[in-house]
């Protein structure tokens, strides 16, 4: 046992020594992710509020201004300018100065009297599905509410629906995306900095030098592991405390297990960092390599797309991704207040996932002593 | 003579390309042995075999009687190893790079401190135990890497072309020390490009295209027969601008090789021709000499070229 991680105490001292000799780079590795949070956790608001909103209203009656004012007070619709022709119309919306037009033809009023069906037009950009989707199930909506007032006179509905958001009440997006950027954040700085690391000892030779040691594999990686993972473990509560003080997202779990079983993807993006380091000859190889990690645990994760929506093929690769385990652990303890005994196989796969890849970076660097 | 280190037929292949092909060698303990070749030659993959780090395609090694093949940690726990990038963490001091080295090779307490005094003593680094590895001269540097190099009390040392790059007085001095630690009984394998430290060493290996083709001490290389073909002899034309006359005497029938030793110009030519090369440089004296290592090396390696086309 002690054979096979011969080696482990002074590369972990030597490597904690290079950290603090080189301030700069630590300065830039904590404080980077912070600033992204802070950044990227004010920016992004999926919720859709005032749509710019173009009007050509043909009816000019009360009823067509009836209907324009149930759509303005619904907060998604912004009437913000009045088109006088149909090309006009079309034009704002291509134009890029309104996402929704809607358009009430002149014979609106006269067949709401006669009792035949009247139209309404509402056209939206296609060009944001979120939006585009925000828009038209709105528009139903407060179209099918005036359509119910009209049949059913006093206004009393035989069914109302009284929705009711657990967990999220307020619908924030701070609390469904500042989880899953903390996931991102984490990986992209701790895959970096030991990647780089060990790529670093490879250009400067003196890796090769420690391969002629009795350095075991293992002693080595593992050795490097535990201060990049104590520099990572620290941004992780520095992110965490900006998360809850500055974005207002409450942790409705427990902190503690929180911080425990962020500890297994930690051990995993570790271990990515080890294999990116054993095929990545230079610097500027590591870099991108690591870079390449990101798109996948952004778009693939669940982080910004639902996985239940992907086609069978990419689920499966989500499933490959450590991000995805850890965001659900994130948003399973931060958001619906879960603990252990829900997510503890999450925390189990991050394990062997991270296990795996320091085994694979072991032997790789094993080999590599042959070249 | 007990063996330190043994070769028997040791080839090494990566994929089609063989690095090293079919080398014996054997190297008695307290020996300076020098092993010279051009860059690619496989130097480095032998010493790297010889360590247990690269399996051999075929043939057998041994070291200090472990076999390179079975017993590589075993080697590598009484092997020392320095290279040409000294293997020094630059933003680490002195102290911390030895202290490094000492924990790597599992060196502890009283142990590590008795060690560390020694090497320092050695290689008489002390006064700058509290600078940065990377703010040395390159001399220091080196002796830095020797000292990280030995700290564990090596049996045996390999050094690749640990004095590339380095002014003459702190080469002598690095010798110096290589000496001092053989006479002790350690055992060094060093490859150099250098011919006077080649000259250095009790025996030198010489290693073209893969193949050991000479190895012996400097005096039995210089009566090789193959650097000295029958029928011709080395001698030695001094001259007052040598780099004019080398074209002169390279144009002349008979005359095989020629090169420039400072205000001279030595040549290997056919012996009956000397008298009439007497004749056509007539101003200069010409004497016969022993041919250099440097000259032994160059016929070896013409030899070979003109062999395979």
């Amino acid at each position: 046992m002690k054979q096979l991680f011969h080696g482990l105490v002074p590369v972990c001292r030597k490597e904690f020594v290079h950290v603090v000799r080189d301030p700069g780079t630590l300065f830039f590795a904590l404080l980077i992710p912070v600033l992204q949070l802070l950044l990227f956790g004010f920016a992004i608001d999926t919720n859709v509020r005032q749509i710019p909103t173009v009007v050509f209203d043909e009816s000019h009656t009360q009823d067509s201004r009836r209907l324009l004012e149930s759509f303005a007070s619904s907060d998604v619709f912004h009437l913000q300018s009045y088109a006088e022709s149909k090309e006009e119309l079309y034009e704002t919306i291509r134009a890029g100065k309104a996402r929704v037009g809607i358009r009430i033809p002149s014979d609106y009023a006269r067949r709401l009297q006669d009792g035949t069906t009247a139209t309404v037009l509402v056209l939206v950009d296609g060009s944001d599905s979120t939006v585009a989707g925000q828009a038209v199930s709105t528009a139903t909506g407060v179209t099918l509410r005036q359509s119910l007032a009209r049949v059913v006179p006093g206004g009393k509905m035989p069914i109302e629906v009284r929705p009711s958001v657990l967990y999220n009440p307020a619908t924030r997006s701070a609390n469904f995306f500042v989880p899953g950027l903390i996931a991102i954040l984490l990986q992209v700085m701790t895959i970096l900095l030991i990647a780089l690391s060990v790529v670093r000892e490879r250009e400067r030779g003196t890796l090769e030098q420690l391969t002629m040691t009795p350095v075991a594999p293992l002693g080595l990686m593992v050795g490097k592991m535990i201060p990049y993972g104590v520099l990572a473990f620290f941004e992780l509560c520095a992110i965490l405390a900006i998360m809850r003080v500055v974005f207002q997202v409450p942790v409705h779990g427990s902190v503690l297990a929180l911080l425990v079983m962020s500890l297994p993807f930690l051990l995993t993006v570790l271990g990515v960092g080890l294999v990116i380091s054993s095929k990545a000859r230079t610097q500027a190889e590591a870099f991108q390599l690591s870079m390449g990690t990101i798109l996948p645990s952004v778009f693939l994760s669940g982080y910004i797309f639902l996985i239940e929506n992907m086609p069978p093929f990419f689920q499966g690769i989500s499933r490959l991704i450590p991000t995805t385990y850890y965001i659900r652990i994130l948003r399973g303890i931060i958001l619906r207040g879960a603990g252990a005994g829900e997510l503890w196989a999450n925390a189990v796969v991050l394990t062997a996932m991270g296990c795996a890849a320091i085994l694979l970076a072991a032997r790789q660097f094993v080999r590599q002593g042959a070249t | 003579m007990t063996a330190t280190i043994t070769a028997e037929h040791l080839t090494i292949r990566f994929g089609s390309f063989t690095a090293v092909h079919d080398v014996s060698l054997e190297v008695g303990q307290g020996e300076l042995f020098g092993f010279m070749g051009p860059n690619g030659s496989g130097k480095t993959t032998i010493i790297k075999a010889l360590c247990g780090l690269l399996k051999p395609s075929e043939g057998a090694g041994t070291i200090l009687g472990l076999d390179i093949r079975r017993d590589a940690t075993e080697i590598r726990r009484r092997v020392g190893y320095m290279s040409q990038k000294f293997g020094l963490y630059e933003d680490l001091t002195v102290a911390e790079n030895i202290a490094f080295y000492a924990g790597v090779y599992g060196l502890r307490g009283r142990q590590a401190e008795q060690r560390k005094d020694e090497v320092l003593g050695l290689t008489g680094i002390e006064p700058y135990l509290k600078r940065r590895a990377g703010q040395l001269s390159g001399g220091w540097k080196q002796r830095l890497a020797l000292a990280c190099a030995i700290i564990h009390s090596p049996e045996v040392v390999f050094l690749d072309e640990p004095t590339a790059g380095i002014d003459p007085v702190a080469r002598r001095a690095l010798w110096d020390l290589f000496f001092r630690l053989s006479g002790q009984g350690v055992t060094f394998f060093v490859t150099t490009h250098y011919m006077d430290e080649a000259e250095r060493c009790g025996r030198v290996g010489y290693i073209y295209l893969s193949k050991l083709i000479a190895i012996g001490t400097v005096a039995e290389l210089q009566r090789l027969p193959e650097a000295n073909p029958p029928g011709t002899s080395r001698i030695q034309i001094p001259a007052a601008n040598p780099s004019a006359m080398l074209d002169a005497v390279r144009r002349i029938a008979g005359v095989r090789e020629a090169t420039i030793f400072g205000r001279s110009i030595h040549a290997l030519v056919d012996t009956d021709r000397i008298a009439s090369l007497k004749e056509e440089v007539p101003e200069a004296g010409v004497e016969t000499i022993e041919p250099s290592l440097e000259d032994v090396f160059v016929t070896l390696t013409y030899r070979i070229m003109e062999a395979s086309p």
